[in-house]
């Protein structure tokens, strides 16, 4: 079996057995996104020399005895974490030239516990996509079909992975940025509770959304590449203060009498004839464990998108007014005084998309507007959220589509904005509540990868972790890769 | 909801973002066709809800008001497009 092969957790074991050296693996990866993304162009920046230091040095840890859980094994960063000395662009040519001053928390605690970053994972501009398509760095290709999108924002992240060139990356999810590429690219992913993951460094996009979390080929290396992540920081002023468990020690208890919500809602118009029947499928193995499946309602689950294209354009409009040319990023030449300077360097360095989002949260927020657009959207958000909590008195995960339909052509949805939003339709409600949610691959449709959401109650991500894991043990889809790579 | 020209060239001055002449309409038809999305909001009547700001409803922490940072000013104005003597520099703003 060739190391790209073995999942995270095995890797770990690998090195603390001593069977390779860091050195040797972080090459091997290296070599991997040397020779594969050309096609794939996963990467916005690679650090092999960065890389390669940070693998002798846990190797030198490794011979001193040490025996942490990720130590020496190589991850990428989605290019939104604030990476110390090393470019942090966030997929826009604003922060082009953006070296970041500081590491973000994320950043620095896996550094600490000797993971080793090969490089910045390519993704839409600011976070502002579902499809990969609005990167300054050009779009990444789905390795199932290069001629599909691997969905985004997190896009690169989701492709590496898939295509074997890391065994996992860092990713963020605003409305679905991590589940939705992960569950085209046919992976597990992760979005924990919000405020589980600090959220120091990590470039903002809905403060009120944004949550760090994880890709990678199973369940068990979700949970331990999350473990060394999650935490308080009192850096953060929305990070929570709670103890975090040890996610693989109850990964693989018995899922019998597990009662599993399926939202009539999300099963409904709209989700694709073969994604369907892949899922029903997925479900059936459920139920073989001794699960019980219960239909529930969410009932104002139709309101998530628009409810979303109020709350996040509003934050981004607000948290992107620092991007203005003087302190950091794209600074116009010439300027004729200080508006010029600020509407030319914005005017230049944003994109597309983030001229949209930013213009819808102007508006949204200007005088007059805010009790129609800001006010009621966050009281939606208040309805929304409480369909979970009373779903939760009644089951114990809730699962569904990841997305409505497998990836689609590149260009497909790219100039209707609307569209491309309906996108992340079965992501984006899981935000608006802040509860965790997770995909896992379950099959394939039309030759395409199917995920598979499991949404839990707040701060129960260990049980998503075991649940999830549990029909990893007894199926194998998340151990295809795609061919050529 | 439909915005024209005149909106979008208010909404960018307010945001301090440049669009092109030429670029007007298109974002004038993409931004109503996101407000018509965004208008399915007033299908339900939400008086008396009480607006959801943070998923946990957590309220700010506060701390001791001590130095909590050092000056960092010359390492963070490294990647700043201009400076000089310790300062960002701008067009002139006062003649």
């Amino acid at each position: 079996m060739s190391l790209h092969e073995k999942t995270l957790a095995e890797l770990a074991a690998g090195l603390r057995a001593r069977e390779y050296r860091s050195e040797e693996l972080t090459r091997h990866f290296l070599d991997r996104i040397a020779a594969h993304d050309g096609t794939l162009n996963s990467f916005i920046t690679v650090t092999p020399e960065r890389a390669l230091e940070q693998a002798r040095a846990a190797d030198a840890r490794i011979a001193a005895g040490e025996t942490g859980p990720l130590l020496g094994v190589p991850i990428a960063h989605k290019d939104i974490f604030c990476t110390n000395g090393v470019r942090t662009s966030c997929g826009s040519k604003m922060l082009d030239k953006f070296v970041a001053p500081y590491d973000a928390t994320v950043v620095e605690k896996l550094d600490a516990a000797g993971v080793v970053t090969l490089g910045k994972t390519n993704m839409d501009e600011f976070a502002m996509g579902s499809s990969n398509e609005t990167s300054f760095y050009g779009p990444v290709r789905n390795p199932w079909d290069t001629e599909r999108v691997p969905g985004g924002s997190s896009g690169g992240s989701a492709a590496a992975v898939a295509a074997r060139l890391a065994p996992a990356a860092t990713g963020t999810d605003t409305g679905g940025s991590i589940r939705q590429p992960a569950a085209l690219c046919g992976i597990s992913g992760i979005k924990p509770t919000y405020g589980r993951v600090s959220r120091y460094g990590m470039i903002a996009f809905a403060s009120s959304l944004d949550q760090g979390g994880v890709f990678a080929q199973t369940a068990e290396d979700c949970g331990l590449l999350l473990g060394g992540m999650a935490g308080f920081d009192r850096r953060d002023s929305t990070s929570v203060d709670r103890e975090v468990p040890d996610y693989l020690a109850g990964i693989n208890e018995d899922i019998k009498g597990l009662k599993i919500g399926l939202p009539k809602e999300y099963f409904a118009e709209g989700l694709d004839a073969g994604v369907e029947r892949t899922l029903r499928d997925a479900l059936k193995v459920y139920e073989s464990m001794g699960a019980e499946l219960v239909e529930i309602s969410l009932p104002n689950s139709g309101l998530s998108v628009p409810v979303y294209y109020v709350v996040a354009p509003a934050e981004c409009s607000s948290n992107l007014s620092r991007m203005d040319g003087v302190r950091f990023g794209h600074r116009a030449a010439d300027p004729r005084d200080l508006t010029d300077l600020y509407e030319r360097s914005r005017g230049e360095g944003f994109g597309a998309e983030v001229k949209r989002r930013i213009m819808i949260g102007t508006y949204a927020l200007s005088a007059g507007y805010y009790d129609a657009y800001y006010l009621k959207a966050q009281q939606l958000r208040r309805l929304i959220a409480d369909d979970f909590k009373r779903a939760f008195e009644q089951v114990d995960v809730i699962m569904a589509p990841t997305t409505p339909g497998t990836a689609f052509k590149l260009g497909e949805k790219s100039d209707d904005p609307v569209s491309m939003y309906l996108s992340d339709i079965d992501t984006i409600a899981v935000n608006l509540a802040g509860v965790p949610g997770m995909t896992i691959p379950a099959g394939f449709a039309d030759g395409l990868p199917v995920g598979l959401q499991l949404i839990g109650n707040y701060f129960d991500e260990a049980r998503l972790l075991n649940v999830a894991h549990r029909y990893q043990q007894v199926t194998d889809w998340h151990k295809l890769a795609p061919a050529g790579f | 909801m439909s915005l024209d020209a005149n909106d979008v060239n208010k909404i960018a001055h307010l945001a301090r973002l440049r669009i092109e002449e030429a670029d007007v309409p298109g974002y004038a038809a993409q931004l109503s066709e996101i407000l018509d999305l965004v208008e399915q909001m007033n299908a339900v009547d939400t008086r008396d809800v009480p607006p959801m700001a943070h998923p946990l409803d957590a309220v700010q922490r506060l701390r001791p008001d001590v130095v909590s940072e050092t000056d960092q000013r010359d390492h963070f104005q490294t990647i700043a497009p201009q400076t000089e003597a310790g300062l960002y520099l701008v067009p002139k703003v006062i003649e």
